[in-house]
């Protein structure tokens, strides 16, 4: 523990969880982006940063941190970190579970507050808001534009995939699984079911029964999956917008190699590092530009759903 | 001064907002009566009376436990409206409004519509047989049964009791007679009416009837207004949109306009931290009077838009939070497409004669298993779907409704036979969106054309006429929905063209024409003999017709330049 600034969270809050690790030049835009969202407090772990993260953090107001050694994959991917701190402060919150490089985009996310989306859910008695993670990237090699502190990442990872993923059921945990996007069409053409799941759900009105099983993927108890319809209907949803492909991206990928931390023996990171080092470029003639979040709607990647 | 209407407003949170509401009805004359929910606790109701204190046509009454769909709302309603009526004489009609109401248009307006208007009762009424608005499944029955459980509390038992009282046949007795219509609960009635409803000599029994019925507050002023009004308007004054499960939409700062332009007088809910939304409407009035009427229509459409996506969602999509079970997609794919098996074996260079003739893209075989023929041999197509084969195979669903959904507006057409990725055969041919056109057996043209042992090709033709016949059964089925045209490789070659124009006719190309120019037939000299050598080694092909052994027998040789023979229905 490092910082502990949970006596001051009041009861309607809302709060973001996050894990991170070495995250430094990317945290200025991250907590001016879901401060003026209507975030009140941020809750961190910090995985044995070495660049500072964790000082930084632990000199904002509204954030309280926590430091470990212990490995990323023997938390379960970080999940049973934060599912204790949820556990013991997210009990009757709204609680945004994301990383410090996903900004979330909601129907009407330029004119109504978070806070607005959470009422909204409560008077309709949704527990649970789904958003997919949408990768964002560069036009040309993730390297060509680097990033700097507070910097929008949108401004240089603008691009997207509209229109190329899959959706399965699964039954055990009554979850949808997607996958598809740059990461299935650059990096596992040959191997599509290797992709990695980009189903989220990390808007919950916390209770402390809950929990997440992995990742934001899939929660229990089940009925919280529960985000999709299945009679046609639209339910309302969002996106995280994954702005995981900086100029940054290819050091972290060496490190994470390296650290072998990652699920299923970071065959992820492995496909990363060995397209990267060829081709670093995934953009296409058929990518799309990110405008807003209308733009998602109309596009099917997101529903307003009932909410107008 | 008094305005002639009083407000009744019934609030329970956001008591701030009720407080600058409150004062901006009262600053335009019109006296307020409140009630506030018992469920708010002293200390904030205590601090709501004394922020209001220097208002002096404000009142406060009896406060009651109003929980949504009980007798508490009525009651609250009756005390108040008495207190209204006592205290201010001046009173001639009494508008019920919530904390979470908010005056859209300036108060004067109002104030003179209803004085234009003195006898008559804005009251939403209509009786259940003709509305469809029920939460719960039920609608008579919400007046013949008892309700004595809360439905958001104690689900259970409410619906327990309900179930028991059908078993056991009890019916109540309504009290003379009178005739249950429901409506929206925010009401304006006159002096009249209102007082006429709160001194019947029958109130008694009313109430103990409406005590016990579903959702009173929407029912017991809708049908005993109809005792006494003279003129009764059936619609409310307010704007009040509900949502598909019955619960009321809420306005945001990003509605200004739209409630601007509705002219309701007053719109609810509003959510309490829309600043701008509360700023510019209960700021000063500026210009002159209006005298319209409301007009909900558009903010109407908006609604029942949202409803619409909801419920029926957008037909072909498949996304996180819209993943149909199977046959319930309302349409399995967002646009039409059409399929063609056999046209390309037969024509040379069938796909960019399609394209000219019908200006859609054209793609070779999307399911072909060593590559995705995209259009113009594109890498990527619309949406960024990719060409990998392994992408595709792996949820062939999801690459046709992708390729359909990012594309909608523009009609793709592609070709496919016995040789390509068979999944979706049942998918296409259920499908209402597409046109299915299949020149069977002319998957023995490539066969013919090969330069292979015969052995290989007799086994690679029986493969594939097993595989086109499968292809063909599920066409043939009861379900089919798609638009099929099947011919025999023999019959369509005897008359090419008028097949043709039937089917590039039904694409529907923007000026509906002749078909200038006929794709080029591939060379059939020698293949009723390939055809015979099948037989003669046990092999039927009997899905391309029979073929006369000397082909120019049946053969329209390709005349370039020439129109072609067409004949037209």
């Amino acid at each position: 523990m490092l910082s502990d600034k949970t006596r001051r969270i009041r009861s309607r809050d809302i709060l973001v969880f996050s894990t991170l690790r070495n995250e430094q030049v990317r945290l200025p835009y991250f907590l001016q982006y879901y401060r003026e969202m209507g975030v009140s407090h941020f809750l961190f772990v910090d995985n044995d940063s070495t660049d500072g993260s964790a000082d930084y953090l632990a000199q904002q107001a509204d954030c309280s941190v926590w430091t470990t050694q212990a490995g990323y994959k023997r938390a379960r991917f970080g999940v049973d970190w934060l599912n204790w701190l949820q556990m013991k402060y997210g009990h009757g919150h709204w609680t945004l579970v994301v990383d410090p490089d996903e900004f979330l985009v909601y129907p009407f996310c330029d004119t109504r507050p978070l806070p607005a989306l959470c009422d909204w859910l409560d008077a309709s008695s949704i527990k649970s808001f789904s958003a997919m993670l949408l990768d964002m990237y560069p036009k040309g090699r993730l390297d060509a534009q680097p990033y700097t502190p507070g910097q929008d990442p949108l401004e240089i990872a603008s691009w997207f995939d509209a229109g190329n993923y899959t959706f399965a059921k699964n039954h055990r945990y009554g979850n949808l699984w997607i996958q598809g996007g740059p990461r299935m069409r650059v990096f596992f053409p040959e191997a599509p079911a290797k992709a990695p799941a980009l189903n989220k759900i990390p808007l919950v009105k916390w209770d402390r029964k809950y929990a997440y099983v992995s990742s934001t993927h899939m929660l229990l108890p089940r009925g919280l999956n529960q985000v999709f319809d299945e009679f046609g209907g639209e339910k309302a949803s969002g996106v995280l917008l994954h702005t995981k492909f900086l100029d940054t991206f290819n050091t972290k990928a060496k490190e994470e190699l390296q650290r072998k931390q990652h699920y299923a023996a970071s065959v992820e990171y492995r496909a990363y590092a060995d397209t990267l080092k060829d081709d670093p470029d995934l953009w296409c003639n058929w990518s799309e530009k990110y405008i807003n979040w209308r733009q998602l709607e109309i596009l099917g990647l997101m529903s307003k759903g009932n909410w107008a | 001064m008094t305005a002639g209407v009083g407000i009744i407003m019934l609030v329970h949170t956001a008591l701030n907002r009720a407080e600058q509401v409150a004062r901006h009805w009262a600053a335009a004359g019109c006296p307020v009566v409140i009630h506030a929910d018992r469920n708010v606790s002293a200390k904030t109701y205590g601090a709501f009376r004394k922020a209001l204190s220097d208002v002096e046509n404000v009142r406060f009454v009896q406060r009651h436990r109003c929980e949504w769909g009980t007798w508490g709302i009525v009651a609250a309603t009756q005390e108040a409206s008495e207190r209204m009526l006592a205290d201010f004489p001046d009173v001639r009609h009494v508008y019920l409004a919530s904390g979470s109401c908010l005056p859209l248009r300036p108060v004067q307006e109002l104030i003179e519509y209803l004085a234009d208007r003195p006898r008559t009762d804005f009251i939403e009424s209509a009786t259940t047989a003709d509305v469809p608005w029920t939460v719960g499944g039920l609608d008579a029955e919400r007046f013949t049964l008892r309700f004595p459980f809360s439905w958001k509390k104690h689900r259970v038992l409410f619906d327990g009791y309900v179930k028991l009282q059908r078993r056991l046949r009890m019916r109540r007795r309504i009290p003379n007679g009178i005739v249950p219509h429901m409506g929206s609960q925010w009401w304006c009635l006159t002096r009249q009416t209102l007082s006429a409803i709160l001194n019947d000599p029958d109130r008694e029994a009313y109430d103990r009837y409406f005590k016990r019925v579903w959702i009173p507050d929407e029912s017991y002023f809708q049908s005993l207004a109809r005792l006494y009004a003279t003129n009764i308007e059936s619609r409310s004054l307010t704007l009040s949109k509900f949502d598909f499960q019955g619960k009321p939409h809420i306005f945001y700062d990003d509605h200004l306009q739209l409630l601007h332009r509705s002219d309701c007088f007053v719109a609810r809910k509003i959510w309490p931290h829309a600043d701008k939304l509360y700023r510019v409407l209960l700021s000063a009035p500026n210009g002159e009077q209006r005298r319209t009427e409301p007009n909900p229509g558009k903010i109407d459409r908006v609604f029942s838009k949202a409803v619409q996506r909801r419920t029926r969602g957008r037909t072909g999509l498949y996304m996180q939070s819209r993943y149909p079970r199977d046959g319930w997609e309302n349409g399995l794919t967002a646009d039409k497409y059409s399929v063609f098996q056999g046209f390309a074996e037969l024509f040379e260079d069938f796909d960019h004669w399609l394209q000219r003739a019908t200006g859609t893209r054209v793609h070779g075989h999307l399911f072909a298993p060593e590559e995705v023929q995209f259009a113009d041999h594109q890498r990527y197509m619309a949406g960024a779907l990719s060409d990998s084969p392994a992408a595709r195979d792996y949820r062939p669903r999801d690459f046709l409704t992708n390729l359909l959904w990012n594309t909608r507006g523009e009609r793709q057409c592609f070709q496919f036979g016995p040789r390509d990725n068979q999944a979706l055969i049942w998918d296409m041919a259920k499908d209402p969106n597409a046109q299915i056109s299949v020149i069977s057996g002319a998957w023995a043209l490539p066969l013919f054309r090969s330069n292979r042992d015969f052995p290989d090709i007799r086994a690679d033709a029986a493969e594939l006429q097993r595989i086109e016949s499968r292809f063909l059964d599920a066409l043939h089925s009861p379900f089919a929905k798609a638009r099929i045209r099947v011919w025999t490789l023999s019959e369509f070659v005897e008359s090419p063209m008028e097949p043709l124009q039937l089917v590039i006719d039904e694409i529907g190309a923007k000026t509906p024409r002749r078909l200038a120019e006929a794709p080029t037939m591939c060379d059939l000299k020698g293949f009723g003999h390939f055809l015979q050598n099948l037989k003669n080694q046990g092999m039927h092909p009997y899905l391309t017709g029979d073929f006369p052994i000397d082909p120019t027998g049946g053969r329209i040789p390709p005349k370039p330049g020439k129109k072609p023979y067409l004949v037209r229905k």
